[in-house]
């Protein structure tokens, strides 16, 4: 081919995207696009949506196909020299299970949600960018189970994580999350899992589990974070993209999306609970705390986003002073929280180290002394003298979040935060004003939640003792949850390691 | 008001409708500032159950691990049905006391500070 022929970047982006399309001439386009207009958000003209990467199929390909050789080459080095002896300590992989069950799965449910979002949009740009997110999605989904299934073959509780996720009562908090987004709308689901999620909170999933890969000698994730990263950095541009078509494109959208950015933001920051914890407790070698974490990607960059965005009449989501107040409590309680119910968990906790909790301490000053050191301090005394506890009652769950109901009012720390609300004769309870008003704006969509805990007394999980109910999750019981320093993780980990267990 | 789904008319069935818990009902019960228990339980009990049962077997069971428990002054605690203060006659039902489906009983114990005096 001569040289002077080759198309320019922006040409072939036309022809090979926006070209693609055709105008349809003997059906309606709401016979064509049917999920367009019932969510009440208006389009003018689809020709607007401006794609900053302008990426086109071919080039797709061969990128992916290169970032993928790769990967694979470095997970087959990994398993080769039995990378899983390389980590900081045992207790790291634990924050790989909750990834495996908890993310992973999640992964795929946003493969099926793009491309039912690039089937329902009718403007081409917006098709192709979902279509490729779907993708994308997909081969996460694919190569975090590859990346994984190494630590598999040495660990406990990575054998099952697709069943899990569909069963077991902490896991329902992703799944619920990403049900409710995927069975909203072609546009309030962009919203809430391009935007809200993938750009305002993505950092603070992203920075905590590939930084602290990084920083625990887990070379097999860290590559895996490598080679989604540039992906992500597209998912992220898609959801702001998105978000500024629609306000562009017809004020009466505005204050939709501002209730949508409301709801999302505050399940997306419900959602990151468990990443609160992961980060304070379940790394050995610590990245940043929670609290430094929210500040720098949510006070600081978040605030800068909001403020940007205030020129479309978009104002900071509700309730984000709330998690503002909440920075210094959470990890501490979600923490506290596992640990209650490790029995019935498929991964480990355990009491942080003393170097640990004085971490802990110097991080969270004006909280971790006063209202958390003491409790875990007990349990561990507890645990020494062989009573180690777990909290034989299962918990109340938030409608919305279906997270036990684990959160503080943020003026009173030793007190549970409770929210009721009535609907067709009905109590609901909620954590938080955030979940309340989630649920009180669309209840119905609410009142069907599979809570696990009542799910397990209606007798559809199993049977009715906690074995039945943990054999219904295919956990295998004493191996997969149960203390950190008296699981077969711990013993295998001293073995490989040439240590001695120390007397508990 | 009528969810905005990808179904017209997604609406779905009340799961935890009291009719599906082989007739129990679901009571919700928290030690107010104890948070060694970091959440409040969720319990199946038979609705005609004495009050007093509470007392006897279902908390002990579920709280009795707590060093304060053993310490707990039954005639001095308050209480809280959703929210509102109320005085249980022992031997009425859940149901006479007016503890319905999904209700949320609290105990206050107010001499108890909890472990370390912090609330836990």
């Amino acid at each position: 081919m001569a040289a002077g022929k080759r198309l320019g970047i922006k040409e072939k982006y036309n022809w090979m995207t926006k070209d693609l399309t055709w105008d349809f001439s003997y059906r309606k386009p709401s016979e064509i696009y049917p999920l367009l207009e019932f969510e009440g958000i208006k389009i003018e003209d689809w020709s607007k949506w401006e794609d900053p990467f302008r990426l086109t199929m071919d080039a797709y390909w061969k990128y992916q196909g290169e970032k993928e050789r790769k990967l694979y080459a470095v997970i087959d080095a990994f398993a080769q020299n039995n990378g899983h002896l390389g980590i900081t300590d045992a207790r790291y992989v634990n924050a790989v299970k909750l990834f495996m069950t908890g993310v992973s799965p999640l992964e795929y449910a946003a493969h099926r949600g793009f491309a039912m979002a690039g089937r329902a949009f009718a403007g081409v740009g917006a098709q192709v960018s979902c279509q490729m997110q779907s993708i994308d999605e997909l081969r996460h989904a694919q190569t975090q189970i590859h990346t994984i299934s190494h630590y598999n073959k040495y660990f406990n509780g990575l054998h099952d994580p697709f069943h899990m996720h569909d069963r077991v009562w902490y896991l329902s908090v992703p799944k619920s999350y990403f049900d409710d987004a995927v069975s909203a709308g072609p546009f309030e689901f962009v919203t809430a899992i391009s935007f809200s999620f993938e750009y305002v909170l993505t950092n603070l999933l992203f920075m905590p589990f590939m930084s602290g890969a990084a920083y625990n000698g887990d070379m097999a994730t860290v590559t895996f974070g490598f080679s989604a990263q540039s992906d992500e950095s597209r998912h992220m541009t898609l959801g702001l993209e998105v978000v500024k078509f629609m306000l562009e494109q017809h004020p009466d959208n505005v204050p939709i999306v501002q209730r949508w950015i409301d709801k999302w933001f505050w399940r997306g920051y419900r959602l990151l609970s468990l990443v609160a914890a992961m980060m304070d407790y379940m790394l050995p070698k610590r990245v940043m705390s929670w609290k430094e974490g929210w500040e720098m990607y949510f006070e600081h960059n978040g605030a800068a986003l909001f403020k940007d965005l205030s020129r479309y009449g978009i104002r900071m989501p509700k309730h984000w002073e709330v998690t503002v107040a909440e920075k210094e409590h959470l990890s501490h309680e979600v923490w506290a929280t596992l640990y209650n119910f490790t029995h019935a968990a498929d991964f480990h906790t355990w009491i942080p180290e003393k170097e640990e909790l004085d971490w802990l301490s110097e991080k969270y000053p004006n909280t971790f002394d006063r209202y958390y050191r003491p409790r875990f301090e007990y349990w561990r005394e507890q645990q020494k003298a062989g009573r180690r506890f777990y909290n034989p009652t299962l918990p109340q769950l938030c409608q919305t979040c279906q997270i036990p109901m684990l959160f503080v009012e943020t003026s009173d720390p030793t007190l549970i935060a409770y929210r009721t609300s009535q609907y067709q004769g009905n109590k609901y309870h909620f954590c938080s004003d955030g979940c309340k008003d989630v649920f009180d704006h669309e209840p119905e969509k609410y009142v069907q939640a599979w809570l696990p805990p009542h799910q397990i007394y209606q007798g559809n999980c199993g049977g009715a003792t906690i074995p039945d109910v943990l054999g219904y999750y295919h956990f295998n019981v004493g191996r997969d949850n149960g203390e950190y320093l008296d699981s077969e993780d711990h013993t295998n980990w001293l073995r490989w390691k040439g240590q001695v267990k120390a007397a508990a | 008001m009528a969810v905005k789904a990808i179904r017209e008319t997604y609406s779905g069935p009340v799961l935890d409708a009291e009719a599906n818990f082989h007739g129990n009902r679901i009571v919700y019960i928290g030690w107010d500032r104890h948070l060694m228990y970091a959440t409040p339980g969720a319990l199946p009990l038979p609705p005609a159950m004495p009050f007093a049962k509470l007392l006897e077997d279902v908390l002990p069971q579920a709280y009795g691990l707590h060093p304060d428990f053993p310490k707990i002054q039954w005639d001095k605690v308050q209480w809280l049905l959703d929210g509102e203060a109320f005085e249980p006659a022992m031997q009425a039902s859940l149901a006479e006391n007016g503890i319905g489906h999904k209700s949320v009983v609290r105990f206050v114990t107010p001499e108890l500070t909890g472990i370390a005096g912090c609330g836990i």
